[in-house]
């Protein structure tokens, strides 16, 4: 199943955020969206979810979703979002309950998930007592129990600290090399979109449109950390993005 | 500074990190209590406190003892706990449901927080004479007058208790297809225990404090009755043997709600 913005468009009231944004987001491909902070990233990701109504264009599925899709547009959010109450498998088997799922079906599914998050000892373990990248792959097993179409990943490893980060990215690259999946992913650190993003979409500052669309053919697997060819990229990248963010960073903020 | 560091010797570095952060002390609570007990028994007998000020506490202890061989501690204790029991059950019971409407929807919260607003700082003590018309001079208008009481604080509770729960939980709740009924179950509610209950406390106290105002008008059995009477004879060893009862009901009652907090809300650290 792909992905199609049309001619997105967004204000909240008299502020413009996002102006006539069209994008195709391939099956099987991790697309990347960067920018300046406050440019509409992190609200483009809730259009394409639908959690919340475009002004103006329209969010398009083309095709049907996978089979046994329970939730083909699935969220990873930045904060988590686990429920604090529930160990680590009862917050994956919440996504699961209302699709009927339970019992020994659900218990498949969890386990898988957990395995593949390496997750398996942890199962019982309540959020308080998980560190904040064992929190993050918990989420990602949450979304992978659904078996998404696309995963929207907002930005996903910002609130971890950087070496964390980097295992949790190594984490998402074997997943994404052992079974591809769609994926959409707002994030302000350019070294984490060269690292996993196919096409990375640069956005300009408030109002946000598409300055440039940036494909990166090298596969996964193959990138490293301070990857040299990477490297060049993203300083491509940081050129495009460089007097945005200064003139993002001196707006006032009277949102 | 390295001349100055020649001149003086190493000074260790003042700690001045410390307080501000409670810590359990066991035992504290009773000892304060028990001197406390000591001074007025010392004071009563030593003739300082004069026996129309204070009654002495081995008199009220004297007082109580007698009441529980005589069995007329069961025979005023039983009425009012089972008054206690329905008041606070139903006027509860009914404030988090309505405290949860107001939370969950918009022309609710719109109609109903100005008129709890108005209810609130009624003293319901005041409708007493209001209820005996509308349920009875019996068990009913004493139900209601603790029901109303209770109501009210557990409605605002209940309601800002919901308003707090973290908007990003309903949000991952919505981004995964849960019914509106599995977020009201599965996160809004257990999202707002904690508001709930410690609302429930203060409810609970609310309660006592009722019971007693409406054994007072035409109960022949019950704390309040017994206080009632104690106070128009000045008896002053019933009258405090009275209030001690009600104190320990609080205690009793506010360590329920504890081990209640413990077993729902172990989730927190």
């Amino acid at each position: 199943m792909d992905i199609r913005l049309d001619a997105i468009s967004h204000s909240y009231g008299p502020t413009e955020v996002l102006r006539d944004i069209s994008i195709d987001i391939p099956s099987g491909q991790i697309v990347c969206l960067v920018g300046p902070s406050g440019c509409g990233k992190s609200t483009l990701l809730r259009l394409i979810g639908g959690l919340e109504r475009a002004t103006a264009g329209q969010v398009l599925q083309l095709g049907a979703p996978p089979q046994g899709c329970l939730n083909p547009l699935t969220y990873v959010f930045q904060d988590f979002a686990l429920l604090p109450w529930r160990s680590v498998r009862g917050n994956v088997s919440l996504v699961l309950e209302d699709h009927g799922i339970s019992g020994a079906q659900a218990d498949a599914i969890i386990t898988d998930v957990l395995e593949r998050t390496r997750l398996s000892d942890f199962s019982k373990a309540l959020p308080r007592q998980l560190s904040g990248g064992m929190k993050q792959r918990v989420a990602i097993a949450r979304a992978l129990a659904v078996k998404p179409a696309v995963m929207l990943m907002d930005e996903p490893l910002s609130a971890l600290d950087s070496q964390t980060r980097e295992l949790l990215m190594d984490d998402l690259v074997t997943l994404w090399t052992r079974q591809p999946f769609t994926s959409v992913y707002v994030t302000h650190n350019l070294a984490e979109a060269v690292r996993l993003g196919h096409q990375i979409v640069v956005l300009s500052r408030r109002p946000g449109q598409i300055r440039d669309i940036v494909a990166i053919d090298k596969p996964l697997s193959e990138r490293g950390f301070a990857d040299t060819d990477l490297e060049v990229t993203q300083r491509h990248l940081w050129d495009l993005m460089r007097a945005e963010a200064r003139a993002a960073d001196e707006e006032l903020l009277d949102v | 500074m390295s001349d100055t560091s020649q001149n003086h010797k190493p000074v260790e570095v003042r700690f001045r990190g410390g307080g501000f952060a409670p810590t359990s002390r066991r035992g504290v609570g009773i000892a304060v209590f028990l001197v406390l007990v000591t001074l007025v028994e010392i004071g009563t007998r030593s003739g300082w406190i004069s026996a129309l000020t204070l009654p002495k506490p081995s008199d009220v202890l004297a007082t109580f003892g007698e009441m529980w061989q005589s069995g007329l501690l069961f025979k005023h204790l039983l009425p009012s706990l089972g008054r206690l029991a329905v008041g606070a059950a139903v006027g509860a019971s009914v404030g988090v449901a309505v405290g949860v409407m107001i939370g969950l929807f918009s022309y609710v919260r719109a109609g109903l927080v100005p008129l709890v607003a108005a209810l609130f700082p009624i003293p319901k003590i005041a409708l007493l004479p209001l209820f005996v018309i509308w349920f009875g001079i019996d068990e009913a208008s004493k139900y209601a007058l603790i029901a109303f009481g209770t109501f009210t604080p557990t409605v605002v509770a209940t309601y800002s208790a919901v308003d707090n729960v973290d908007r990003s939980l309903i949000r991952m709740g919505q981004s995964f297809g849960l019914s509106w009924l599995s977020i009201v179950r599965k996160i809004v509610l257990p999202g707002a225990m904690p508001g709930i209950l410690s609302g429930l406390r203060i409810s609970l106290a609310i309660a006592i404090i009722l019971l007693v105002a409406a054994e007072m008008l035409g109960a022949q059995y019950g704390i309040g009755a017994y206080i009632l009477e104690a106070g128009s004879l000045y008896d002053l060893e019933r009258l405090f043997a009275g209030v001690v009862i009600l104190s320990l009901l609080g205690v009793t009652l506010s360590a329920v709600i504890g081990q209640i907090e413990k077993k729902l809300l172990g989730w927190r650290s």
